[in-house]
C-alpha cells in the first residue's frame, strides 16, 4: 500500500509538472490568455495603479506561517505577490512595505524586494526596513502591522498568506484608514472572518491566482489551467468513489 | 537576471527532498537520498533558527529607528525597545525554563491577547451588521442565513428534535454539510499549493534572490 501511495504521488507531481510546462508552450496559450473577471483583482489592479499616481504606499502582508510548515504555498503566493507589487510601483515616491509574522519570511521579502529591484536596475532603491517581521505571535504580528497600516501613508493593504480569523482586525484597522484592502488566506476560519469584514476577499483556491492576475509570468496562467485540469480531475474521482461506494465496490 | 547557479542548487535540492518523501524506507538501494533529505531537512532547521533570529533583531532595529526618528518619533516603539531589552535580558540571566519568568511573561501576553480577541469578537459582530453594506447580490444574503443557520444547529438548541423521526436525519445532513463545504475548498487549496509547489520546483517562483 505504502509502495502505491509513493507511486500515485510521485505520478501527480510528474504529470502535474509536465502539464504545466506544456501549457507554457505558445503553442498551448493561443487564445488562451484571457482570465475569467475577478472583481477583487481587478480592483487590486486599480488601486496599486492610483497609489503610484498619487504617492501613497502599499503595504503586503504575507502571514504568519513558517516557510518550513505545511501551510507555506499561501505564503510562496505572498511573496510572488510581493516581488510583483515591488515591480508596479518601481516609480512609485513610497516603496512598497512588507509585513510577516514569521522570521524566515520577513528574511525571503527583504530577498525578495531586493531581487525586483535589482532586475529592475534601481538596487539603491531596496530598503531591508521595508521586509519587516511585525511580530512572532499570531497577535503580536497583527499589533505590530497596525502602526503601519496607520502612519505609513498606506492607500492599500493587501493580505494574502496563512493567518488566523485575528485577521479581522488589520481589515478593521485598514477600512478605518479608508484604504483599499485585498485580503485571503488558505484558512477557513479567516476566510469567514474576511468575508465579513474586508473590503475585496478571494475564496479557496483564488488565492493562488493572485500572481497570475497581476501578470507575473506565463507560467502562473499555466498553473491556473493546471488548477482547472486537476479540479476536474479530482471531481471525476469523487463521483466516481461516491457511485461505487453506492453499488457496493470497494477497490482499497 | 537571478543568479542561475543558485537556482540549479535550489531546484535540486528541492528535488531531492520531495524524492525523500515518495520513496519507501525499506527500499535500501535508495537509502542514500533518505540520508540527504534528512541532512538537508536538519540545515534547514538551523537556517529557520537564524532567521527567526535576524527577523527578531530587524523588528528591534526597526522601533529603534522609528523611536529615535527626528520627524515623529513614535512613542510606542519606546514601549517595545524597552520591554524587548527587559525580555531578553530576564531571558538570557534567569534561562526561559525559569518559571517565575514564564509566568511574567504569561501574565503579561496572554491578557494582551485576550483583550485582542475581546476587540475581534465586537469587530466581528459590526462587521456583520455592516455586510449588506459592503456586499451587494445573493451569495452576501447566502452567506448571512448560512452563518445564523448553522451558528443555530451547531449551538445544541435543537438536539431535543434528532429525537423526532425524519428530522433527525435532516439535522444529521445539516450538520454535517459545513465540513462537506470546507473540505471542497480545502480541495481548492490544496490542488494551488501544489502548483505553488511545482511553480519553485521548476524555478518559476524563486522566492530568494541568489
Amino acid at each position: 500500500m505504502i509502495w502505491l501511495e509513493s507511486f500515485i504521488g510521485l505520478a501527480l507531481v510528474v504529470i502535474s509538472a509536465g502539464l504545466m510546462l506544456v501549457f507554457a508552450l505558445p503553442r498551448f496559450r493561443q487564445g488562451r490568455s484571457t482570465l475569467r473577471p475577478i472583481t477583487a483583482l481587478q480592483r487590486l489592479r486599480r488601486a496599486i495603479g492610483l497609489a503610484v499616481e498619487d504617492g501613497t504606499r502599499l503595504h503586503v502582508s504575507i502571514g504568519k506561517s513558517s516557510i518550513f510548515s505545511a501551510t507555506n504555498a499561501s505564503a510562496l503566493v505572498g511573496l510572488s505577490t510581493l516581488e510583483r507589487v515591488a515591480q508596479l510601483s518601481l516609480v512609485s515616491d513610497r516603496p512598497p512595505v512588507a509585513t510577516s509574522g514569521d522570521g524566515t519570511l520577513s528574511v525571503l521579502s527583504q530577498d525578495t524586494l531586493r531581487a525586483a529591484y535589482r532586475i529592475a536596475n534601481v538596487p539603491e532603491q531596496y530598503d531591508p526596513d521595508r521586509g519587516r517581521l511585525a511580530g512572532a505571535t499570531p497577535f503580536s504580528y497583527i499589533a505590530g502591522t497596525f502602526p503601519i497600516i496607520r502612519d505609513e501613508r498606506v492607500s492599500t493593504n493587501i493580505l494574502v498568506g496563512n493567518f488566523g480569523p485575528e485577521v479581522g482586525l488589520l481589515a478593521d484597522a485598514s477600512d478605518q484608514e479608508n484604504a483599499f484592502t485585498l485580503a485571503t488566506s488558505d484558512a477557513l476560519a479567516s476566510q469567514a472572518v474576511l468575508y465579513a469584514v474586508a473590503e475585496e476577499t478571494l475564496i479557496g483556491e483564488e488565492l493562488f491566482a493572485l500572481p497570475a492576475y497581476l501578470q507575473t509570468g506565463v507560467i502562473h496562467q499555466a498553473s491556473l489551467r493546471l488548477q482547472d485540469v486537476l479540479r476536474w480531475v479530482v471531481v471525476g474521482l469523487i463521483l466516481l468513489a461516491a457511485l461505487l461506494a453506492f453499488l457496493g465496490v470497494t477497490l482499497l | 537576471m537571478r543568479a542561475p547557479v543558485w537556482t540549479a542548487v535550489a531546484i535540486s535540492i528541492g528535488l531531492i527532498v520531495l524524492l525523500g518523501y515518495f520513496i519507501p524506507p525499506e527500499l535500501a538501494q535508495f537509502g542514500f537520498i533518505l540520508t540527504i533529505r534528512s541532512i538537508l531537512v536538519g540545515w534547514a532547521v538551523i537556517l529557520a533558527g537564524v532567521a527567526a533570529l535576524v527577523g527578531v533583531l530587524n523588528l528591534f532595529l526597526v522601533h529603534v529607528a522609528r523611536m529615535t526618528a527626528k520627524r515623529n518619533p513614535d512613542r510606542y516603539s519606546i514601549l517595545l525597545v524597552v520591554f524587548f531589552i527587559l525580555s531578553l535580558g530576564f531571558g538570557l540571566y534567569l534561562t526561559p525554563a525559569d518559571p517565575n519568568y514564564q509566568k511574567v511573561v504569561t501574565a503579561i501576553q496572554v491578557p494582551v491577547e485576550a483583550s485582542l480577541m475581546g476587540i475581534l469578537a465586537v469587530t466581528l459582530t459590526f462587521a456583520s451588521f455592516r455586510l449588506f453594506q459592503r456586499r451587494k447580490g445573493l451569495m452576501a444574503v447566502v452567506f448571512a442565513i448560512s452563518a445564523v443557520f448553522f451558528l443555530l444547529v451547531g449551538s445544541g438548541l435543537l438536539a431535543p428534535l434528532q429525537e423526532v423521526p425524519g428530522i433527525g436525519g435532516i439535522l444529521g445532513f445539516f450538520q454535517r454539510l459545513p465540513v462537506a463545504g470546507g473540505r471542497g475548498i480545502l480541495l481548492g487549496i490544496a490542488l494551488g499549493s501544489l502548483t505553488a509547489g511545482l511553480r519553485v520546483l521548476l524555478g518559476a517562483d524563486r522566492p530568494y534572490s541568489g
